[in-house]
């Protein structure tokens, strides 16, 4: 399929021949990084997946990471909440830092760590509890009690997640009882009643109809305003639409890595340029 | 003939062999069902649930004693199996890995062949031996032997097959690895844990063996757990041993009435299944 990316840039460029684009960027924002990622390396068992990866993902901007299948990208944000730990036989090497501090180092703390850095899956796996239950979880195991705070912080995610009005007459009805879109909004909603900071998104709209994905998206961009975010996705114009900066990833590596126009319009390896463009992968 | 044709008569012919299989498994069961209800018949009576056995020479009585019995045994049986099983359930499929969890699985595997006749013999030797006396204790540990692997198996079976995700969807909320277990792992498991567990009770429900030496019997009406204690499988042994027509026809009537416990209990457990799943899914 060709991917048409002109869709929601102002720039009317056609996408298959490099556009002659003035070097009219502005300087490299000074937004504060939150995580640094520095020559990161990732394997299973003896098999090398990620190779050297260095990157800054600057503080509330969406940074999407796309690639084709197998680049290595799920492994890549799976590394930065430390979700990889459960794998056997998998082990990382370098440093992943968040607000300077090395994840990886010894002694941190992996529960606090990811309640700090949330995570939405590419399949929505809501627990099999109510709704009211799924949003409280996180609060609960984190020890909060207190019904009247439970029912705040609730009702402040599922508003948040977009969600609130479609589900506030059923909050004690099972969770599984609901669309695919609500399911994931609900998974949304979860991770962000526990207020982390960073928000993973491993392909969060991959299962969805295009309505619940726009859904998605425009919650994407609400949510930015207080969260980072990074996000893998298959899906390029999503990319284009909802992320400041792109990363793009081929065979475990890191290819090209600027904000999301200049990777789409000016990209600078013919690789990046051959893949958005809908040439390969 | 064409080819389309030919297919469709190999088809028919796959069809019908599958159907006679369905059948010739089928048959044992009905007959058992018919054979034992048509020779019990007549002993199953409104005395056969409420009175004790009479002495040797009197007519009537029942097997009340070992209804109750049967009942008492399969209690202490999953009191002592089920904790301990679905623990081990546990950590075989959240914790495996480590060469101990092998250990222990392999020990689960062979204990579930060792002959029940010889967890009998076990139990003799470490419960009754030092207190020198038969007890209905006894009895339920040794059926609580034979349950163990049951659930352990079947424990981890099932949480194995919760989806990763769920086991994900915890970790990152910042869920510690037992709580996650604890709280969303076993609990959407729990339908079939449950299932497991009634079909283990129901598998040794119907064991003689492993009473013999343990529990014995009791002809007397006994609720103590510390004292011989009747049950339905020994007291149809001993009926269908007897030279009395009465006896034996009631030792049909045990027969029938044990079939029906186990049926009523894989029902339940169906049942069960059932209205969990209801719980837990829309």
């Amino acid at each position: 399929m060709t991917t048409t990316i002109d869709m929601d840039l102002p720039t009317t460029a056609p996408a298959a021949a490099p556009p002659v684009v003035p070097d009219t960027k502005p300087p490299a924002q000074e937004t504060p990084v939150k995580i640094h990622v520095r020559g990161f390396d990732f394997y299973y068992g003896t098999t090398k997946v990620l190779h050297g990866i260095t990157l800054k993902i600057p503080e509330r901007q969406v940074t999407a990471l796309i690639g084709p299948s197998g680049c290595g990208k799920s492994t890549f944000i799976r590394s930065i909440n430390r979700m990889n730990d459960i794998i056997p036989d998998a082990h990382g090497e370098g440093t992943v830092e968040i607000d300077g501090r090395d994840i990886y180092a010894t002694g941190t703390d992996v529960v606090a760590l990811r309640r700090r850095v949330g995570m939405v899956f590419q399949k929505s796996n809501p627990f099999p509890k109510s709704i009211y239950d799924n949003i409280a979880y996180g609060l609960r195991i984190g020890g909060m009690h207190n019904r009247r705070e439970l029912d705040e912080v609730v009702e402040k995610s599922l508003v948040r997640a977009a969600l609130w009005d479609e589900v506030k007459d059923r909050l004690h009805s099972s969770a599984l009882a609901l669309s695919g879109g609500q399911q994931q909004r609900v998974c949304i909603a979860r991770a962000l009643a526990v207020d982390p900071e960073i928000l993973l998104m491993d392909e969060p709209a991959s299962a969805l109809d295009p309505i619940a994905t726009t859904k998605i998206e425009e919650l994407i961009w609400d949510l930015k305003v207080n969260y980072t975010i990074v996000i893998v996705t298959h899906n390029m114009q999503q990319a284009a639409r909802v992320s400041d900066r792109t990363a793009f990833f081929m065979l475990g590596r890191l290819v090209e890595y600027s904000d999301t126009r200049t990777v789409f319009m000016n990209p600078r390896e013919k690789m990046t340029e051959d893949y958005v463009t809908g040439r390969f992968g | 003939m064409s080819n389309a044709s030919r297919r469709k008569i190999i088809s028919k012919i796959a069809e019908s062999l599958c159907a006679l299989a369905v059948v010739l498994a089928l048959i044992p069961l009905v007959m058992i069902l018919f054979y034992v209800l048509t020779h019990g018949l007549t002993a199953l009576n409104l005395d056969f649930f409420t009175h004790t056995p009479k002495p040797v020479g009197e007519a009537g009585g029942g097997m009340a004693n070992a209804i109750v019995g049967t009942l008492i045994l399969i209690s202490i049986a999953s009191l002592l199996a089920v904790p301990v099983g679905m623990v081990c359930g546990i950590h075989l499929a959240e914790y495996s890995g480590s060469k101990f969890t092998s250990i222990v699985r392999f020990a689960a595997d062979v204990l579930n062949g060792v002959p029940s006749i010889v967890i009998g013999i076990f139990a003799y030797g470490i419960v009754v031996l030092p207190v020198k006396r038969f007890s209905a204790i006894a009895g339920g540990f040794a059926l609580g032997l034979l349950m163990l692997p049951v659930v352990v198996r079947t424990t981890e079976e099932l949480l194995r097959l919760v989806p990763q995700g769920l086991r994900e969807g915890a970790l990152a909320l910042g869920a510690s690895r037992s709580r996650a277990v604890l709280t969303v792992i076993v609990p959407a498991a729990l339908p079939g844990i449950l299932t497991g567990i009634l079909v283990a009770i129901a598998r040794v429900a119907g064991e003689t063996a492993p009473l013999l030496f343990t529990s014995f019997n009791n002809p007397y009406w006994s609720t103590k757990i510390t004292q011989p204690i009747a049950s339905l499988t020994y007291q149809v042994y001993v009926y269908a041993n007897s030279p009395y027509d009465d006896w034996r026809r009631q030792a049909w009537a045990g027969a029938f009435l044990l079939v029906m416990i186990i049926l009523t209990l894989s029902i339940a457990a169906r049942l069960a299944v059932r209205r969990l799943e209801r719980m837990n899914r829309p």
